[in-house]
């Protein structure tokens, strides 16, 4: 119960007052599918993943296409970002496809990254995964790319079928990148 | 600005209820604010809460999750079971401070 008085802007609570800190466990689920292996769009799902974790939201991750970089223990540590193609960066088109281009600014990238010490992706996985987040494999990329569990990072639950994968999400929001 | 009392005493809270002067913050208060949450504190708990005390006090942020599973070299995952659910939020109200602005 609060009481607020009007003649100044002090408000008292006779019980306590503090953060609404949810209930223990949400039906909420999220569901993320992760379809690109550029550097640049490796993060928005980890990093939205990790922040519904911290809100006891449950999250299951699907690698699939070129967001198998990302899991994949070959690439997932070497992920990288082209300004070819990509208006943002600002650069004229033709500057950006010269030889070194990407080099500079994937270093560029992780940089601007690092120092805002935000994880590498590996460690942002197992970040994920401690936080209780479930990382799927796609059976087809899988396939695609001549690729088994051995090849994949230790956190993968398992390679499944995009059908099991749309059963475990059940009701859940999608998002796909 | 609106003030709490909590097991007697009165502090400043924002609209959410987090602490907002670091001042008023002691490990009573903590023993307090850990109660209100179902939380023993124990060693480790201690640990992390100076952790955060220190950190704010020196950068004026309060440290994400990730700062202080590196920073104190914590897996993640004990975080959660030493702040069940909410560990961020959790930890930094228990530490006295605003909840952590990072994404991360």
């Amino acid at each position: 119960m609060t009481t607020a008085d009007p003649t100044t802007d002090i408000t008292t609570a006779t019980a306590p007052t503090m953060p609404d800190f949810g209930a223990p466990a949400t039906d909420r689920t999220l569901a993320i599918i992760c379809s690109k292996g550029s550097l640049d769009m490796a993060y928005p799902g980890l990093v939205l993943a990790n922040a519904a974790l911290g809100e006891v939201v449950t999250v299951h991750l699907f690698f699939t296409f070129w967001g198998f970089d990302m899991i994949n223990k070959r690439t997932m540590g070497n992920l990288k970002f082209t300004p070819v193609g990509n208006p943002a960066t600002h650069l004229p088109t033709a500057i950006s496809g010269m030889p070194g281009m990407t080099a500079m600014a994937t270093h560029q990238m992780r940089k601007t990254i690092a120092d805002l010490d935000i994880p590498e992706v590996p460690e942002f996985l197992e970040q994920i995964v401690d936080s209780g987040g479930h990382l799927w494999a796609c059976r087809m990329s899988a396939d695609m790319q001549h690729l088994g569990a051995d090849d994949l990072y230790d956190g993968v639950e398992d390679i499944i079928s995009a059908s099991d994968f749309i059963e475990k999400t059940d009701g859940a929001q999608l998002l796909f990148i | 600005m609106s003030t709490t009392t909590i097991e007697g005493r009165t502090v400043h809270v924002d609209q959410e209820g987090f602490l907002t002067e670091p001042a008023e913050w002691d490990e009573d208060l903590a023993r307090s604010l850990s109660g209100l949450l179902g939380i023993e504190l124990g060693e480790r708990h201690w640990t992390i809460l100076h952790f955060l005390r220190d950190d704010h006090a020196s950068t004026g942020e309060t440290p994400t999750l990730r700062r202080v599973s590196t920073s104190l070299q914590i897996p993640t995952k004990e975080l959660f079971q030493l702040f069940p659910t909410k560990p961020a939020k959790k930890m930094a109200y228990v530490a006295g401070l605003p909840k952590p602005r990072g994404c991360v």
